[in-house]
């Protein structure tokens, strides 16, 4: 006959024992608290940034590669984004890779640079793209008013502008744009359209641009900085939109190929040119995501590790206290195996209650940090059943050398204890 | 108190006739105990042989040092013997570890201290419920057997009370309580009047003899003080380790008064 007694008879022990001494277990349970709150928030935040990322970058369009000009210097050599010298991307460049590379569902192309804007006595400096029409679909952005730019307006070189959402504040607070004339750098063009808002993101204002043709861009309003010296004109950004994520390092090879014989490299020369797709910068975020989570955890650990020590410490006064208690158990007929269960059940239980109010605790951190940012805290009930398994884990291992200290008592010498 | 005394009478005559018939409840063979103090042996028990049987009333007298407690222990199985052998209710206990001995004294031993040993913050019934957790009797069942035995030592109605609202006497009666309530086949008492007035320990020695002379409890006393010793039928005298005397009392004091008390058998 196995002589042990019940869990939840041990729990009901364990739960008068704790109850005996309300202040002292309050107190050490504090740790704990502290420590798995720090887990809950950090689970929940971490959850909640990664979450607002990956919208952001599926915002920005699904399954996009970016070439851009010169090498985006990686490693402890340059800075990240520290771009090599004076390499750049042609029309040329765009159109064999728009025609050669196979996978591609849409592809798009920028000549990006900064423009004085005015209307009437008002005035603006955004960014101003020049863009081919698949842009719009490409980055998966639309016009919430009029139109985007069209095939027709790339060809006749038109004078016509999309203004985002930030322009737009600025120029017509209270007015129709469509149709109105707005002055950029000097040279007059009609509005024909607004972008829909994207909002901020880590990138930084996303609104705060404007869209004209390509070809007006490269050839009417910036003709000398997009003109390279072999005549051609100058791309910021090549957009590949790719059938499916799978496709990429087939996409990515025969992109590569086809500009590095354009740019006529040698074989041992680098790339004058960098691919990037949203999996790098998603994987950039995530790295940047867990050394957050990493530093947020170790400030848990160390908590936990604490908590837990004042629970073993707690447990070891408690076994003292109470020798006289293990005596009469043990004459009573508590096995050693029983001593030591009710006590490492009475440390598990402690650190679970401290546990619960971390989780308490947690949420409300969780909710109290994401009031004053943009994304949202979401918990996940795996973190809950997490925190409730690590503090039972925490009050296990910091328990187990009291109660084994317990059971070994011997109950002549236990019975006497004064 | 005439009629006590002829019940007492009575049953030794029967206990007399039975004996060729009952096996001992404690049956100890030539037990040692040396105990190591440093480099010093100290010789606690130097060759003890003694036979208790079912439904005696024993005493066990000695000076403090003459190694009474250490033979109470190992009569408690809270400790073993150096050498000899020692059979309870039939069982060879001298060779048991320590969990099998802590089944033991669950299910074969009911410990009386001079101190009550009772659980602070618990009430009277959860006290006495306390060896029942152990032998795993459900809840149910716990609590009617714990109201039982305390019934059955006149607290009823003191079920729920905590220790520190009982008398010193009713306090002894709850740890009574709880040693019979798993029906032992021995109720060692360690002193158990040492902390009480002498009205308190007159009480508590009439619920011994009850216990013995109405449901043949067998219960064991270790004692120095005569007073106890003269309430009982046999007192054993040990001394340096050596048993040095072993009568019948002839004449033994009766503690419960004339008139009839709650029935309570077993």
């Amino acid at each position: 006959m196995a002589m042990n007694i019940g869990i939840a008879e041990a729990v009901g022990l364990a739960l008068r024992a704790i109850g005996a001494n309300r202040l002292r277990a309050f107190l050490t349970l504090i740790g704990i608290s502290i420590g798995i709150s720090a887990v809950i928030a950090l689970l929940a935040i971490g959850t909640g940034v990664q979450d607002y990322i990956n919208g952001q970058f599926a915002s920005a369009g699904t399954n996009l590669l970016g070439i851009v000009p010169g090498r985006i210097q990686r490693g402890p050599g340059g800075g990240p984004g520290s771009f090599g010298s004076s390499a750049f991307l042609t029309l040329g460049d765009y159109r064999a890779v728009a025609a050669n590379v196979p996978n591609i569902e849409a592809h798009a192309a920028d000549f990006t640079s900064v423009g004085n804007f005015a209307y009437e006595s008002r005035t603006s400096q955004v960014q101003v793209s020049g863009v081919t029409p698949s842009f719009s679909r490409v980055r998966n952005w639309r016009p919430s008013l009029g139109r985007f730019i069209e095939e027709s307006d790339n060809a006749s070189r038109s004078r016509v502008v999309v203004l985002g959402q930030t322009v737009l504040k600025d120029l017509f607070p209270d007015e129709d744009p469509i149709g109105k004339q707005v002055k950029i750098n000097g040279l007059p063009f009609r509005v024909i359209g607004a972008m829909e808002a994207k909002g901020a993101s880590f990138l930084g204002d996303q609104d705060a641009i404007a869209f004209i043709p390509l070809s007006t861009a490269q050839e009417r309003l910036f003709p000398q900085v997009a003109q390279a010296q072999t005549g051609d004109r100058i791309v910021s950004t090549i957009y590949l939109q790719m059938t499916s994520s799978s496709v990429r390092p087939q996409v990515e090879a025969a992109a590569r190929e086809i500009l590095r014989e354009r740019h006529r490299l040698a074989p041992d020369d680098e790339d004058d040119f960098s691919i990037i797709s949203q999996t790098e910068l998603l994987e950039t975020f995530g790295a940047v995501t867990s050394v957050l989570t990493l530093f947020l955890g170790a400030i848990a650990a160390i908590s936990l590790l604490v908590g837990g020590i004042g629970i073993m410490n707690i447990m070891l006064v408690s076994v003292t206290e109470r020798t006289r208690e293990i005596g009469l158990r043990k004459a009573i007929g508590a096995t050693p195996a029983a001593i030591q269960g009710q006590f490492l059940i009475e440390a598990i239980t402690l650190s679970i209650i401290g546990g619960l109010l971390g989780i308490l605790l947690g949420i409300g951190l969780a909710l109290g940090v994401t009031r004053f940012v943009d994304f949202n805290a979401i918990i996940q009930p795996q973190a809950i059943v997490l925190a409730v398994g690590f503090s039972a884990a925490v009050g296990l291992f910091f328990g187990l050398y009291p109660a084994r200290r317990a059971s070994k008592l011997n109950p002549i010498e236990a019975l006497r204890f004064e | 108190m005439v009629e006590a005394v002829n019940m007492i009478d009575s049953r030794v005559a029967r206990e007399q006739n039975g004996k060729a018939q009952l096996a001992p409840v404690i049956d100890v063979r030539d037990v040692t105990k040396i105990y190591k103090m440093g480099d010093i042996e100290v010789h606690a028990l130097r060759g003890v042989s003694l036979t208790i049987y079912p439904g005696e009333l024993v005493a066990i007298m000695g000076p403090s040092g003459s190694g009474k407690s250490t033979l109470m222990n190992i009569l408690g199985c809270l400790d073993q013997p150096t050498s000899g052998t020692y059979l309870l209710d039939g069982l060879d206990v001298s060779k048991l570890n320590d969990s099998k001995l802590a089944e033991i004294r669950n299910r074969k031993i009911g410990f009386v201290f001079q101190s009550f040993n009772l659980l602070r913050r618990t009430s009277a019934i959860e006290n006495v419920e306390q060896p029942l957790i152990y032998a795993n009797v459900k809840a149910k069942e716990r609590r009617a057997r714990a109201r039982a035995a305390l019934e059955a030592v006149g607290l009823g109605n003191r079920l729920d009370h905590h220790p520190s609202e009982l008398s010193g006497g009713q306090q002894q009666r709850v740890a009574i309580a709880r040693a019979l309530v798993n029906n032992p086949a021995i109720i060692l008492a360690d002193e158990p009047t040492g902390n009480l007035d002498s009205k308190s320990g007159a009480e508590i020695m009439c619920i011994f003899q009850r216990l013995n002379m109405e449901r043949g409890d067998t219960v064991i006393f270790v004692t120095h003080d005569p007073r106890i010793a003269a309430h009982t039928r046999r007192i054993i005298r040990i001394a340096d380790g050596l048993i040095v005397g072993d009568e019948p009392v002839t004449d033994p004091i009766m503690a419960c008064p004339d008139q009839p008390l709650p029935d309570f058998k077993r």
